[in-house]
């Protein structure tokens, strides 16, 4: 337990520091939402119509712009083969990874949503709608995510063909995050029902990104 | 028993080849045959009194669409061939399978395409399960993109498998996600094939036609693996050429 503890502090650690990046994504969610305008207009009935659509989008994005470090330092340093070699399992090592990286990556993007929301001319309840999913949806992000960051950093690939294998995978996460933000918004369906598909969601990424990343690790390191 | 009796011995990529080479004119043959039956009970079909002559689409487009999701499940047959078992065949049938699941799916979209049309009055609908077989298509542009970006086999083959078994558990929830998402925004406005009720002069062009694509498919898969066999062979040849020249 706590040399799993000690991976989490480490990770966090080395992600807020110089050089980790990891608020690079909040600054990219915070561009990607600042385009948006840009791009439709700035009808402010329209950005408040489109806004949980467009911070979600912001967030998948920049959570899957940050999944590339997920692996790759530690494989460039030799950190990975040690944490393979462990007594740790495997599995568990990969859950602590990434629960690291969604608190360094994924947390400071919820916690970003409310400015965020102003711009959009998002009310309160619909700024808190969104910061609810998307509390509820990113574990999902990062857990499924983490399977495609192992798979590019056992094949020496990332960027690219990282997102081209992680983004299909992440399609019902979006669907039922947007659908439960408008549903708070505008109904007529009750936020219950699609709120809690995303926790479920979240939940199965939970369980089966782990196993999926360790059995990548395990076949593809060398 | 026999099965794995059977599947051991296949593991002999010696062996596999000289088996499919006795196999495969036949099969080509009979596939040949069953599916000019089935163009020709389709093209003799009665047209439907609302579709017109447009029915006839649906004895190509319903045998692709049911082909690109039985690929799919091949492939994770495989890919558990290829990381429980090590199967030596199993990462050959894996990637020889991916490009033509990759066709049917797409011949499955433009078929559908072009049927909706004239019947729906757009190429594209939204529909949840257009869209559920767009993503199906991505997914293996995605997993054939894995294998071109990695040189070694073995080494894209086994990350290929975690990525095809993740895909085989998600393809469900996409589609089932997809459906309630359309549900959502517009209320059905898919037009139901018959089902159960499709008139015995439809069904069976469709169900000569669903043989015969499944047989196509074996065939296919069969000469791409084949293909696939020879091609490692080839690369490795050229390696112990080139480490020869080295030394």
């Amino acid at each position: 337990m706590s040399a799993l503890a000690a991976l989490i502090r480490r990770d966090i650690r080395i992600a807020l520091r110089v050089g980790g990046g990891a608020l690079i994504g909040v600054l990219f969610f915070l561009t990607v939402t600042v385009l948006m305008p840009f791009a439709v207009g700035p009808d402010l009935a329209l950005l408040s119509r489109l806004g949980p659509a467009i911070l979600w989008l912001g967030a998948l994005l920049a959570s899957l712009l940050t999944l590339d470090r997920l692996f790759t330092a530690d494989h460039e340093d030799g950190s990975l083969d040690l944490i393979v070699m462990s007594r740790t399992p495997l599995e568990l090592a990969c859950a602590a990874k990434a629960l690291a990286h969604w608190l360094a990556a994924g947390l400071p993007l919820i916690i970003a949503t409310p400015v965020l929301g102003l711009l959009l001319n998002l009310d309160g309840t619909a700024t808190l709608a969104v910061a609810a999913t998307l509390l509820a949806g990113t574990p999902a992000l990062t857990f499924t995510g983490m399977i495609g960051a192992a798979l590019a950093v056992t094949l020496h690939r990332g960027g690219l063909l990282l997102a081209v294998l992680v983004l299909p995978l992440s399609i019902p996460v979006l669907i039922f995050g947007v659908a439960a933000s408008q549903a708070a918004i505008s109904g007529p369906l009750p936020f219950g029902t699609p709120f809690s598909i995303l926790c479920a969601l979240s939940l199965a990424s939970l369980v089966i990104g782990p196993f999926a990343a360790a059995a990548s690790l395990r076949h593809g390191l060398d | 028993m026999k099965l794995t009796e059977t599947l051991t011995d296949l593991a002999n990529p010696t062996r596999f080849l000289a088996l499919t080479a006795r196999i495969l004119p036949w099969l080509a043959g009979v596939t040949a045959i069953l599916l000019a039956i089935g163009l020709y009970q389709s093209a003799m079909a009665p047209d439907d009194y609302q579709q017109g002559a447009t029915v006839k689409i649906m004895f190509i487009h319903v045998p692709n669409a049911w082909l690109a999701m039985f690929v799919w499940g091949v492939m994770s047959v495989a890919a558990l061939g290829t990381l429980v078992w090590r199967h030596p065949l199993a990462d050959v049938a894996a990637k020889a399978a991916a490009p033509i699941g990759a066709a049917f799916t797409f011949l499955a979209l433009v078929t559908g395409s072009l049927w909706g049309r004239p019947m729906w009055g757009t190429y594209w609908e939204w529909d949840a399960r257009l869209t559920s077989v767009l993503i199906l298509f991505l997914m293996y542009l995605g997993l054939m993109a894995l294998w071109r970006a990695v040189e070694d086999p073995s080494r894209a083959a086994r990350a290929a498998a975690v990525l095809t078994l993740v895909g085989a558990i998600n393809i469900p929830i996409i589609k089932f996600s997809v459906d309630w998402w359309n549900t959502l925004h517009q209320p059905a406005s898919v037009i139901r094939m018959g089902g159960s009720t499709l008139d015995k002069a439809f069904l069976w062009p469709l169900l000569v036609m669903a043989i015969a694509f499944s047989l196509l498919f074996v065939t296919l898969h069969l000469a791409a693996m084949r293909n696939e066999i020879l091609r490692r062979r080839v690369r490795n040849l050229q390696m112990m050429q080139a480490s020869q020249r080295a030394a």
